[in-house]
């Protein structure tokens, strides 16, 4: 027959002191006959968690080689295509390439926006926590680490410091590649007007700086799909998908409200950097919303980590909380965001009105018109004297002449000082539903209706031909 | 015997939900000793590690570890070390690397000459040196089951918890393994280590718990764990089949079974049959006398796992409505 006896009986056979054990409360004495004075092991500071994090970042070799990528692929790329004859004109400021150095980071940047800074942030803080679900060593780091509080926030950080050594990669490589290809020259920006290379390279800084807002705000969702779906794929794919999502959304004609308050907008709104005076509005909502999204879905995924049970074997309502504690909170600040940026626009339906296409494109042509004058060795003329005059409608006459569209056609009039005549030009606009837009010249030929110019020294790009704009989507601030 | 205590749990409750881990387990280990935890799956053996190792805290009932009451908060004293469902290794590191960032972390980095030879010994005790710049990804099982023993040793333990540190060693993997445990064993650190196999408890631990479903059936020496007079199984390989059969037919105490048809095909040379000790003792003695040889008798199980097999089928039998807390 068998015995099975309790473990006090036991362990008095054991040579223990039994019955001397009474219900412990924390920080109450140890009992005669323990070992004497164990100190209660306290968390690991967070600078060594830190360091601990960014080796395990490093280890993969998928970061391994994304680091050298950032660093060399964009200033190859843009010396490159500066060595061509075509160049990326579908791409803002990439007809630009061969006049400045400092188009090839704003070229980069353009396309970092949309596909390089998503998966940058799938990869690293879409993983960062998921890693370790499918390593399995989650209950290894809490008890080295001790505290789930430092864990969250040496991941966070680490995951931060990595995604900004590969945003500078892409920045600095890009405007090296481009310095050294095609050399440190004026750039000429979105209403046209040039802008001497220090100052575009305070703008380029600039332009990158702003990225990292919507950068920093998938990073924060990807912390969020990473500690709330673990080692499923969707956890390193969320950024990615949310990108894919905004962009998508950009595409559409949407109210100006409802396009400001999502999180990618400041991936589109840095082009207002390039304009004089400087579309600043934009700019700092795009900026603050990437901030905001940043700093709630960061957050949400810290109260989703510190509410996770490491031991629990069976289902303990992650599904729910995931939804509750992530999902919801973005959801409720988009509703917001739109609540609060839609009076900001004042009902301004799609942001594009005829008067302000018209005002754009007579700013860029003037600007532009300049630029021809020089390099054709005609006389210099301000943008005063020609008195540029831009007449804009969209479609037929049945079409009330906003929003976006490939149908905008300008009927565009100057006069040159000393003259009689009006010069008149025509052009094709194809505006964005976030504003761009690229004016296609329909002649005279010999003013915006060829590609090229015949200068003292041979053919030269006709900055008249094809322009790219702007058009600012928030109304301007009324005066008193 | 010392009477120190690294552990000592009384009336330990933890439930997940409706689901209880733990009900109300006593358990008491002393310094130096090497006590397994044995049970089947879903016992609560690894709840109860990671309770040790500062995981997870107890809904009810006390714990001290190292002499330090641990609280309703997840946490574990220092010199507690070990690892729970297996050894949490980065694939991407060597096993020197990962040894290096796990000292870096633990704050002994001041003294990195101190360090590096803190790992490389820690390497050298579990056997891995030769492959000690080898990515871990590359390891098998036993190697990172050794490799989380050495990321153990690195902080110096008086308690090491550990989850099925045999899993998949190989016997030289195994016999380095044990002798590790030993040597800490007698350099005064507790060892709590949880089993499926019970020859590796034989040739390890001084004690053992036995737990089913979620409850103590046993805790004490190994020894009277063995040393219950049970009913076991045994094999008989004689000089005549035939006379042995009879004989054990004709013996009071002794059953001749039939074959497992689960088992291996049956031999018809070998004979199975249950018996006390007293029993088999009249069965050889009459054997002998009738001039046939015995060249073979043995438990088809050890005597440990019968043991293990009886108090865990009897704790997990129905019990009556309100016999359960």
């Amino acid at each position: 027959m068998t015995t099975a006896r309790t473990g006090t009986e036991a362990g008095a056979e054991a040579g223990t002191e039994a019955g001397t054990g009474t219900e412990a409360a924390p920080g109450s004495p140890p009992v005669a006959g323990a070992v004497p004075g164990a100190p209660p092991a306290g968390p690991v500071p967070l600078a060594r968690v830190y360091r601990f994090e960014l080796v395990k970042l490093f280890a993969p070799w998928r970061i391994r080689l994304l680091l050298p990528a950032c660093w060399l692929a964009p200033g190859l790329f843009v010396a490159a295509v500066a060595q061509q004859g075509t160049l990326p004109t579908d791409t803002l400021f990439g007809r630009w390439m061969h006049a400045t150095g400092w188009a090839g980071p704003l070229v980069v940047l353009g396309f970092a926006g949309s596909w390089a800074l998503p998966l940058l942030t799938s990869v690293v803080a879409g993983d960062v926590f998921a890693a370790e679900d499918r390593l399995g060593t989650w209950r290894h780091l809490l008890v080295a680490v001790r505290s789930p509080r430092r864990i969250f926030a040496a991941k966070a950080l680490a995951a931060l410091s990595v995604l900004v050594l590969l945003v500078a990669g892409l920045a600095v490589s890009g405007a090296v590649g481009g310095l050294l290809a095609v050399g440190d020259r004026p750039l000429v920006g979105l209403d046209g007007h040039l802008l001497s290379p220090g100052d575009a390279a305070a703008r380029v800084l600039l332009a990158w700086l702003c990225a990292l807002a919507p950068t920093l705000a998938l990073a924060g969702i990807g912390l969020l799909g990473s500690v709330a779906l673990g080692r499923s794929p969707m956890g390193l794919l969320l950024p990615a998908v949310v990108a894919l999502a905004v962009q998508s959304a950009q595409l559409l004609p949407l109210p100006v409200g409802v396009r400001l308050a999502l999180p990618g907008y400041a991936f589109v709104s840095w082009n207002g950097l390039f304009t004089a005076p400087v579309q600043a509005g934009p700019l700092l909502v795009g900026v603050a919303v990437g901030l905001v999204w940043a700093v709630v879905a960061t957050v949400a995924a810290r109260l989703l980590f510190l509410r996770r049970d490491f031991t629990n074997p069976v289902q303990d309502g992650a599904g729910r909380r995931a939804a509750v504690l992530g999902a919801l909170p973005l959801a409720g600040l988009l509703v917001l965001g739109v609540g609060v940026l839609t009076p900001l626009a004042r009902g301004a339906g799609s942001g594009i009105t005829q008067q302000k296409v018209q005002r754009s494109v007579a700013t860029a042509f003037a600007h532009l018109y300049r630029l021809q004058a020089a390099e054709l060795n005609r006389p210099d003329v301000t943008e005063a004297q020609l008195a540029v005059a831009v007449a804009c409608d969209k479609g037929s006459t049945l079409v009330d002449p906003v929003g976006p569209g490939n149908d905008w056609r300008c009927t565009v009039s100057w006069h040159l000082p000393g003259t009689e005549a009006t010069g008149t030009a025509v052009y094709q606009l194809d505006v964005a539903p976030d504003g761009r837009y690229v004016a296609d010249g329909d002649g005279p030929k010999d003013v915006n209706g060829y590609f090229l110019v015949r200068t003292a020294t041979g053919d030269a790009p006709n900055p008249l031909w094809q322009f790219d704009g702007n058009v600012e989507l928030l109304p301007a601030p009324s005066k008193g | 015997m010392d009477a120190l205590l690294a552990v000592r749990a009384r009336g330990v409750t933890k439930c997940f939900g409706e689901v209880v881990a733990l009900d109300g387990v006593d358990l008491a280990v002393a310094r130096g000793r090497i006590h397994g935890l044995v049970g089947p799956n879903g016992a609560g053996k690894t709840t109860l590690l990671g309770l040790l190792l500062g995981l997870a805290a107890a809904d009810r009932g006390s714990l001290e570890i190292l002499g330090t009451p641990v609280g309703r908060t997840p946490a574990a004293p220092e010199g507690v070390a070990g690892f729970v469902d297996g050894p949490g290794l980065y694939p991407s590191l060597t096993a020197r690397q990962n040894l290096a960032a796990l000292a870096a972390l633990r704050g002994r980095a001041a003294d990195r000459a101190a360090d590096r030879a803190g790992v490389a010994d820690a390497l050298d005790q579990v056997g891995l040196v030769d492959v000690a710049d080898d990515r871990v990804g590359g390891f098998s099982l036993g190697m990172r089951q050794r490799l989380g023993l050495a990321a153990a040793l690195l902080s110096r333990p008086r308690l090491l918890v550990l989850d099925e540190p045999a899993n998949g060693l190989d016997p030289a993997g195994k016999r380095h393994v044990h002798g590790v445990l030993h040597r800490l064993a007698a350099q005064g650190t507790a060892v709590v280590l949880s089993s499926h196999r019970m020859d590796d408890l034989e040739a390890l631990c001084s004690e053992v718990t036995i737990l089913a479903t979620g409850r103590v059936a046993f805790s004490g020496p190994l020894r009277e764990l063995a040393a219950g007079d049970r009913e076991l199984d045994y094999r008989l390989l004689t000089s005549d089949p035939a006379a042995a059969r009879r004989t054990a037919a004709g013996t009071p105490g002794v059953r001749l079974l039939d074959p497992d048809p689960a088992g291996p095909p049956p031999d018809a040379e070998r004979l199975v049959l249950r018996a006390r000790v007293p029993a088999l003792d009249v069965l050889v003695s009459r054997l002998v006398g009738d001039g046939v040889a015995v060249r073979e008798l043995a438990p088809v199980v050890s005597p440990l796992e019968a043991a293990f097999l009886a108090l865990t089928e009897q704790q997990q039998r129905p019990q009556p409505e309100g016999a359960r807390r």
